[in-house]
């Protein structure tokens, strides 16, 4: 099932973008999602379309993986999309019954809702593809120290998004077994109605949430007996390096941002 | 006779003033630099209880407890801790890091090594473990002995005096078991280590200097492997297993063939058999 999601994967590379800063990479493309809604007509949505070509071809990861990022969404973009055309109303109109319209500006809504849709996905896949999932939280961590003014847990929390990835797989792993297990026993999975359904999961997710508390004292007792004692004078081996490629990043985003003011109606 | 690295007084524990049998019962016990000892017994005969409170992970409500000479209280655990390094029974639920070097370097973080140090400890470490080439793995793609071994790494990269192998074998197919066991064995040699192994297994508990027989909270018998694996029919009685050695004993003094009593390893079995005929 997980093999199939393409969101949160990611592809070992040895590219340009793979190379990038973790924490340049999540900025961009958090800054990427804001500037998007600067895009009001198809000159500046046509630069951003453009840009983001480029970065996946930076990515040397072939168009078909983000295309693939896409399809488990359609959906909900293609009702969005929809919504629009029917209820927007203004500029010429093409066609009317009752209240449904479609219309010159719900047409043009609907397009440019569509490809802010895609161009954020593409982008949000881009940073996953590129990032293994440590990296990720490294970067998350180091840019929620600011927020240690305001006693904000910035160590707790990186440590549990480590410990809670690096456990992702081996609760996969065992939620398997313990499938497998309970179907041996007779269990179901999948079948009947609704309430079936519901009912089958329960053999599963209680020995799976136990086993979870044992694990978790398990490991706390690793971790204690290895003397972690709190986020307070520890060293960190895993270190990030900014280098010129990062600030390249940077510089090519302010002055998309320029490009796009420029641009935009 | 040597000052004992770690010293046991008369440790009595319960885990809740509830239970009404003690965990452990006023054990006494000294365990001298460099030493391997092994503590068997059955399940719930409290060696892990034993192991934990040697590096404070839990208090006893009696008695006490010297590291080096000095007394684990509250105030002085973490300084215990970085004397005893201690290995668990399940590799998956000790696994901290999410890459081996990282699971390696977690215990040298949290003492604030430097980073340039930190990362010889870790290669170091992970050298005597023959990991090297795993190092950028994740957990899930070792196999359950090869996590054992970076679980012993991370406790060698911390270079502690004494390692507890609490059960660490337990969980492993034989093949792994041996290579743990292995690794140990030459650290040991290497470093001049002291070794406190708990196990049920039986060919561990062999290569200890001395073996120690716990029994509800309490150590019932002491003394090298030999004298204490001769004692077959016991060591049944309390629900361990013995040596292959005894157990071919048993069955050949079953059928009228005289063994001598004393305890035989693999080797001396069969240096016995084949000059046994001779004699006849």
């Amino acid at each position: 099932m997980m093999n199939k999601l393409i969101l949160g994967r990611y592809i070992p590379g040895d590219s340009f973008v793979h190379n990038l800063d973790p924490r340049s990479k999540l900025v961009a493309s958090f800054y990427f999602i804001g500037i998007i809604f600067l895009c009001n007509n198809f000159l500046s949505f046509g630069v951003m379309f453009a840009f983001t070509l480029f970065a996946i071809f930076l990515s040397k990861i072939s168009l078909k993986f983000f295309i693939k990022g896409v399809k488990p969404l359609i959906w909900l973009i293609l009702f969005t999309v929809i919504l629009q055309v029917l209820f927007s109303q203004g500029g010429e109109v093409y066609f009317k019954w009752g209240i449904f319209t479609i219309s010159e500006f719900g047409v043009q809504n609907g397009a440019y809702i569509f490809i802010r849709f895609v161009l954020i996905i593409f982008m949000s896949t881009l940073l996953t593809l590129t990032t293994p999932p440590l990296s990720l939280a490294d970067a998350i961590e180091y840019l929620l120290r600011p927020l240690k003014v305001v006693k904000f847990p910035a160590h707790e929390i990186s440590l549990m998004l480590s410990i809670a990835l690096r456990f992702v797989p081996t609760l996969m792993d065992e939620t398997e077994k313990i499938m497998n297990a309970q179907r041996a026993r007779g269990v179901d999975f999948g079948e009947g109605n609704l309430m079936q359904k519901m009912k089958a999961i329960v053999p599963l997710l209680i020995p799976l949430f136990v086993s979870s508390f044992n694990r978790a004292e398990d490991l706390a007792i690793a971790m204690e007996a290895r003397g972690y004692q709190g986020g307070d004078g520890r060293t960190k081996y895993r270190v990030l390096h900014w280098q010129g490629k990062d600030t390249m990043v940077v510089i090519t985003f302010a002055l998309l941002t320029a490009l796009l003011v420029f641009v935009r109606s | 006779m040597e000052t004992p690295l770690i010293e046991l007084k008369n440790i009595t524990f319960k885990y809740s003033s509830e239970e009404t049998k003690n965990a452990l019962s006023n054990v006494s016990l000294n365990i001298y630099p460099g030493e391997w000892v092994a503590l068997i017994g059955h399940n719930g005969s409290g060696k892990s209880t034993l192991a934990k409170t040697i590096n404070g992970l839990i208090m006893p409500n009696e008695g006490e407890i010297f590291v080096k000479g000095e007394k684990v209280t509250e105030k002085t655990l973490w300084d215990v801790r970085k004397m005893i390094g201690m290995v668990f029974q399940n590799p998956d639920n000790q696994f901290v890091g999410s890459t081996v070097e990282d699971d390696v370097a977690f215990g040298l973080e949290n003492q604030g090594v430097p980073r340039e140090d930190m990362v010889n400890r870790v290669k170091d470490a992970l050298e005597k473990v023959r990991m090297s080439d795993f190092a950028v793995k994740e957990p899930a793609r070792l196999s359950g002995g090869q996590k054992q071994r970076v679980a012993i790494a991370g406790v060698i990269a911390l270079r502690p005096d004494v390692i507890i192998l609490d059960e660490a074998t337990s969980m492993l197919d034989p093949q792994g078991r041996q290579e743990v066991i292995e690794t140990i064995r030459k650290i040991k040699e290497d470093s001049n280590l002291t070794v406190i192994s708990i196990t049920h297994d039986i060919d561990e508990a062999a290569h200890a200097n001395r073996v120690l027989v716990m029994r509800e909270g309490e150590i019932i018998q002491e003394g090298t492997p030999a004298t204490i694996f001769s004692r077959g029919e016991e060591l049944i009685e309390l629900g361990l297993d013995v040596p292959f050695p005894e157990k071919l004993k048993a069955a050949l003094n079953e059928r009228g063939i005289d063994v001598p009593a004393t305890y035989l390893t693999e080797e001396g079995m069969v240096d016995w058999l084949w000059t046994s005929g001779l004699n006849k």
